[in-house]
C-alpha cells in the first residue's frame, strides 16, 4: 500500500518537474529540447497538459475576450469544429514530420515529435491568457498592442517548434530548415490524400444508397 | 411483418427527399415588406417605415394620354416634374391633398428657338433662379429655359477630343441633369465612361467629373509582360465608371449611382455602386456600416431576378439620408449618413408598392415619388409611424436632443426589437448623455466596436479617477509584501546560519 502511494508521489513529482521544464524549454531552447528527450526530461503528461491548454484558451478566449477583437456569431460556431482547427493540424503536421525524418535518419519517434510540438506550443496559451484579461481593458484605438503580442507569441512558438524538432532528430540547423520546409509540404500531401479518400468514400456510398434505391423500387 | 418494414423504409427515404430539398429556398418565401439586415448580414424583418399612399396614373391625373415610358420624375420647389419621355411632354404635377395631385402644365413646346419640341426628354432640373434645365436626349442637347418655358441657351455635345477619339460616330445623348447654384450642369450621358460632363454656366464644357480613379497593381503590371495583345485587352478592366443618374443634395454635393460594375466587383467591394461627389469629384461617402452599400447582399436568383442590385436612381432627404432605387428588383434602400441601412422595401410584382420596371425617385419633403415607366405610373410612399420616429429620432440627435433621441429611439426599439440601428442609436444618445456604463452595453450588444471605444474610453478614465486611492494602495501591496518577505526571508537566513545560535 505504502509502495502503491510512494510511486504515485513519485509520478506526481516526475509530472511537476516535467512542466516546470517545459517552462526552462521556452527560455532555453537548444539545450531544454536536446534534454526533453536525450535526458527523458519530458513526459507526455505534461504534453497532453499542454495541448488541453492550448485548447481550453482558443475555446475560453472566443467567450471572454472583448468582442473588439474577437466578435463569433454563436449560432454559426461549432465548438468540436473549432477544437478540430487546432488538433487536425497537429496531427498532420506530427504525422507528416515524423513520416519523412525516419526517411532522413531523423531519430525522434513519432511520440517524441507529438511531445516535442506540445512543448514548443507552451507560450501559446500562457500569453493568450494574459491577452484575453488584457483585451477587455482596451479601446479600438489601441488594439495595436493586443495585435501584435499575439503575432509575436505566433512566431515565438513556430520557432520553438523548429529548433525542437531540430534537436530530437539531432539535424543541423540548415537540413531542420530544409525538413520544416518538407514537413509543410507533407502536410499538404496529407490534405489532399485526406481529401480524395473522402470524396471517395462519399461516392462509394452514394453508389450503394443508390443501389439500394434502385432495388427498393423494383421491389 | 413485410408491410411494416416498407413504411419504415418509405419514411426514411421520405427524410431523405426532405433532407436534400435547400432550406434557402423558402427563406424568403414569408418575409415582411419591409426588411433589414442584422450585424451578420443576416435577413431581418421590419415594420413598415413607409406605406403606399397612392399610385398616380396618368388617367388620374385627368391627362388625355397616357404615360409613355416616362424616365424621370424631378421635384423642384414642391412642383413636380414628370418626364414622360415617350410623348415628347413634361407634365408638372402639384401636390394638393395627402395623397392628391393635380396637373399644372402640360410643356410638348418652348419659344424662341428653331426646333421648338422636345424629343424624349429624360429629365428636368431647376436652378435656385428659377431657370428650367431640360435633358433633351433624341435633340442631343440640354435646354436651358426660363420658367415661362422660353428659350434661354443650350448645352451641346462636348467639344472635347477625347469624346471623338473614343468612337467616330460618338452620339452625344444627355440622359440625366443636375444643376447647381451657380448654374453650372453635370450631366450623365450614354455611353460617357469618364465620369459626369460638367458645362460651366455659359455652357462652356469644362471637363469631366468623378471618374473612378484609375487603379493599377502589382500584378496587373506583372501580367502585361507576359501576356499577348488580345489578352492584354481583354484584361482591360480599367473602364472607368458609367453613371446612371445622380442627385444634388441641398448642400451642393452630387451623389451617383451607377449599375455597371460586375456581380464580383460589387461583392468583393472592388466596385462601388454609390458615391457622394465633392467639387474636386472625389468620392466623399461615409462607409462605416457593417456591410458595403450595394443593396441586398444576397445575390441569388429568385421571381426570375438575379444577380445585384442595380441602382438606377437616388435621392437624399433633408437629414443626409439617401435612398436608392434598385430597378433590377423593384426595391428602396435607404441608407443613413453613416452607411447603414435604414430599411429596405419594395418588389417586383403589380400590386401596389411593388414596381415592373422603376426608373426614377424623388422625394417631396419625407414622402418619396417613385416612377415606373412600363406601368407609367408614379407611387407615393408616406412615411408610417415607425419610419416618423426614425427620422425623429436622428433630427433630435443631429439637434443635440439626446434624451429626446434617446426616447425616440426607445419607441422604435419597441416597434422592431431586431433592429441595430436604434440599439446604436440609444447607445449614441446615452454616450452624449454621459451615461457610458449603460451606452457600452447598447453597443455591445450590437457589436458596434468604435462607439463602444469610445464610451469604454469614457468610464474608464471614470473608473481610474474614482479608484484611484485603491488602485495606488493595490500597486503598493503587490510591490511591498514580495519586498517584506523576501526581507523575512533574509532575517529568517542570517538568524539560521548566524554562529552566536550554533551550539
Amino acid at each position: 500500500m505504502a509502495s502503491k502511494r510512494s510511486l504515485r508521489r513519485k509520478k506526481f513529482n516526475k509530472y511537476k518537474d516535467s512542466l516546470k521544464f517545459a517552462f526552462y524549454c521556452c527560455t532555453h531552447p537548444i539545450d531544454g529540447y536536446w534534454d526533453l528527450t536525450h535526458e527523458k526530461r519530458g513526459t507526455m503528461a505534461v504534453a497532453n497538459t499542454i495541448l488541453f491548454a492550448t485548447v481550453l484558451m482558443r475555446i475560453l478566449s472566443l467567450k471572454y475576450t472583448s468582442f473588439i477583437f474577437i466578435d463569433i456569431n454563436w449560432e454559426e460556431t461549432n465548438i468540436l469544429l473549432y477544437i478540430g482547427t487546432i488538433v487536425f493540424p497537429l496531427a498532420l503536421w506530427v504525422v507528416g514530420n515524423w513520416a519523412l525524418t525516419t526517411l532522413a535518419d531523423g531519430k525522434g519517434k513519432l511520440g517524441q515529435v507529438y511531445m516535442a510540438t506540445c512543448y514548443g506550443m507552451l507560450p501559446y496559451p500562457i500569453v493568450q491568457l494574459f491577452l484575453m484579461i488584457f483585451s477587455n481593458g482596451v479601446t479600438v484605438d489601441e488594439a495595436g498592442f493586443y495585435t501584435t503580442v499575439g503575432t509575436i507569441t505566433l512566431v515565438y512558438c513556430a520557432i520553438l517548434i523548429i529548433v525542437a524538432m531540430g534537436q530530437i532528430h539531432e539535424y543541423r540547423a540548415g537540413k531542420n530548415l530544409l525538413f520544416t520546409l518538407f514537413s509543410i509540404f507533407a502536410v499538404l500531401v496529407e490534405v489532399f490524400i485526406l481529401l480524395l479518400f473522402f470524396s471517395m468514400i462519399s461516392q462509394g456510398i452514394a453508389y450503394i444508397v443508390s443501389l439500394v434505391k434502385e432495388m427498393l423500387f423494383r421491389i | 411483418m413485410k408491410k411494416k418494414f416498407t413504411k419504415v423504409i418509405a419514411l426514411a427515404l421520405c427524410t431523405m427527399l426532405f433532407a436534400a430539398v435547400p432550406f434557402s429556398v423558402s427563406a424568403h418565401a414569408d418575409s415582411s415588406y419591409t426588411y433589414n439586415y442584422d450585424y451578420w448580414g443576416e435577413f431581418t424583418d421590419s415594420p413598415d417605415a413607409y406605406a403606399v399612399g397612392a399610385v398616380i396614373t396618368a388617367a388620374d391625373l385627368g391627362l388625355e394620354t397616357n404615360f409613355s415610358k416616362p424616365q424621370s420624375v424631378a421635384v423642384f420647389n414642391d412642383i413636380v416634374y414628370v418626364s414622360d419621355t415617350g410623348n415628347n411632354r413634361i407634365v408638372l404635377l402639384e401636390r394638393v391633398g395627402e395623397t392628391k395631385f393635380k396637373v399644372i402644365k402640360e410643356v410638348t413646346e418652348i419659344t424662341g428657338t428653331e426646333i421648338n419640341t422636345f424629343n424624349g426628354p429624360t429629365d428636368v432640373a431647376v436652378s435656385e433662379d428659377g431657370n428650367i434645365f431640360v435633358a433633351d436626349k433624341g435633340n442631343k442637347r440640354i435646354l436651358k429655359l426660363d420658367s415661362n418655358w422660353n428659350y434661354l441657351m443650350q448645352f451641346d455635345k462636348p467639344d472635347d477630343a477625347s469624346l471623338a477619339d473614343n468612337s467616330e460616330n460618338f452620339d452625344f445623348a444627355p440622359s440625366k441633369i443636375v444643376v447647381d447654384t451657380a448654374e453650372r450642369v453635370y450631366c450623365v450621358g450614354d455611353n460617357v465612361n469618364k465620369g459626369l460632363i460638367k458645362y460651366e454656366n455659359d455652357g462652356t464644357f469644362s471637363g469631366f467629373v468623378g471618374a473612378t480613379p484609375v487603379t493599377y497593381n502589382f500584378w496587373d503590371w506583372f501580367w502585361k509582360h507576359f501576356a499577348s495583345q488580345e489578352q492584354i485587352e481583354k484584361m482591360a478592366n480599367f473602364v472607368p465608371t458609367q453613371y446612371d443618374n445622380l442627385y444634388m443634395d441641398n448642400e451642393g454635393f452630387i451623389y451617383v449611382v451607377t449599375s455597371k460594375p460586375t456581380e464580383e466587383d460589387i461583392k468583393s467591394e472592388a466596385a462601388t455602386v454609390v458615391r457622394k461627389l465633392n467639387l474636386l469629384g472625389n468620392d466623399i461617402l461615409v462607409r462605416n456600416g457593417s456591410y458595403a452599400i450595394y443593396g441586398d447582399l444576397y445575390m441569388g436568383t429568385g421571381g426570375k431576378k438575379t444577380g445585384p442590385s442595380r441602382f438606377c436612381d437616388i435621392t437624399t432627404l433633408y437629414n443626409d439620408i439617401y435612398i436608392c432605387l434598385d430597378r433590377n428588383r423593384g426595391r428602396l434602400f435607404g441608407y443613413d449618413d453613416q452607411g447603414h441601412l435604414v430599411f429596405a422595401f419594395g418588389g417586383t410584382g403589380n400590386m401596389d408598392g411593388y414596381f415592373n420596371s422603376a426608373v426614377s425617385i424623388d422625394h417631396i419633403g419625407t414622402d418619396l415619388l417613385v416612377l415606373d415607366e412600363n406601368d407609367g405610373a408614379i407611387t407615393l410612399f408616406v412615411t408610417t409611424e415607425y419610419g416618423r420616429l426614425i427620422y425623429d429620432a436622428v433630427d433630435q440627435f443631429d439637434l443635440g436632443e439626446y434624451d429626446k433621441a434617446e426616447n425616440s429611439w426607445r419607441k422604435v426599439m419597441e416597434l422592431n426589437g431586431n433592429y441595430d440601428l436604434a440599439y446604436i442609436g440609444i447607445g449614441r444618445s446615452l454616450l452624449r448623455q454621459k451615461k457610458y456604463e449603460e451606452a457600452m452595453e447598447y453597443f455591445k450588444l450590437k457589436h458596434d466596436a468604435e462607439n463602444y471605444s469610445k464610451a469604454f474610453k469614457q468610464y474608464r478614465k471614470q473608473w481610474v479617477e474614482d479608484h484611484i486611492v485603491v488602485i495606488v494602495v493595490v500597486i503598493l501591496i503587490l510591490f511591498l509584501v514580495p519586498m517584506g518577505i523576501g526581507r523575512l526571508k533574509r532575517v529568517k537566513h542570517e538568524i539560521d546560519t548566524a554562529d552566536i545560535f550554533q551550539l
